[in-house]
């Protein structure tokens, strides 16, 4: 699955929202309450090690940070996402241990806290881009698994 | 048979009553036939569904999308027996439109982005973890009578 070149440049839109007049908002992003531990329980299990799970604790927070940082970082690599990921990849395959499925989970999340934060700009084509754009993320993140 | 809290049941009841049929309904439809092209397939004469803007503006488009989206009425008035009540449905679904059952899924999914959008804030985890689950159940009933 090829990024078209208008795909690339609605997602690179969507990460630039930080550093143009919605600076603000996509800030905001990262300190959505995040929904993927409330909505989907499951996710709960990689976190053990943290007492408090509930959405406005600081290790929630500060991870949902962490996780869009990487999100935003791999807008930059958009090109070339395998080699840009190398890293990333390695670290959740054979040290995270998470299990790709959860990828899936978390875009889902990403692509309804975009809905609700920018509902003008979050265009039906804006939105395939970003999905096209999360699956491939999460394919180059899965790819050192086996 | 699915069990609701009272939470999940005001909340789903909360969300239709205050959803605007006319303006979600078309906007879940029309933005699924985008993000998922292959959807398309099933409309072949709506006509004009050659890119976003044709489908947004297509008036059969928006017809169906109402239509579907009034067919949850059913579910959101009768949570207790939600397989029962799209028995028929869902063989209507498998043997005179012949629907692959993943698409149920993806609508759904399309359907929960308006509904964000149009809540905003007001979408809160729990709100989307009632509004998921009560997707779920339909998806599954429409799917049950596939042979």
């Amino acid at each position: 699955m090829e990024l078209s070149f208008s795909n690339s440049y609605q997602v690179k839109r969507v990460g630039s929202y930080s550093t143009t007049r919605n600076m603000p908002r996509i800030n905001d992003v990262y300190f959505q309450p995040p929904r993927t531990l409330v909505v989907y329980p499951q996710t709960k299990t990689y976190f053990s090690h943290w007492k408090d799970l509930s959405p406005g604790s600081a290790p929630v927070r500060k991870h949902g940070g962490t996780v869009m940082g990487g999100v935003l970082g791999a807008i930059e690599k958009i090109d070339d996402l395998s080699a840009g990921l190398l890293t990333l990849s390695e670290l959740h395959a054979f040290m995270l241990r998470v299990d790709p499925a959860n990828f899936k989970i978390f875009n889902h999340n990403m692509l309804v806290t975009l809905a609700m934060m920018f509902p003008d700009d979050f265009t039906p084509e804006v939105h395939v881009a970003t999905d096209k754009f999360l699956a491939q993320l999460a394919l180059a993140l899965s790819e050192k698994y086996r | 048979m699915v069990q609701w809290t009272d939470f999940e049941r005001a909340t789903i009841q909360g969300v239709f009553e205050k959803m605007d049929y006319d303006d979600v309904g078309p906007a879940a439809l029309s933005r699924c036939l985008v993000v998922y092209p292959w959807t398309q397939r099933y409309f072949g004469n709506f006509g004009n569904l050659y890119n976003a803007a044709a489908i947004q503006g297509n008036p059969m488009v928006a017809a169906h999308g109402k239509t579907v989206l009034h067919g949850l009425d059913r579910a959101v008035k009768n949570m207790d027996d939600i397989k029962a009540t799209y028995a028929e449905l869902s063989v209507l679904h498998s043997e005179k439109l012949r629907v692959d059952p993943d698409n149920f899924r993806l609508l759904a999914d399309c359907l929960t982005i308006v509904v964000a959008a149009r809540m905003g804030a007001d979408f809160t985890a729990d709100v989307q973890g009632a509004f998921q689950k009560f997707l779920a159940v339909v998806v599954s009933s429409l799917g049950k009578q596939y042979h």
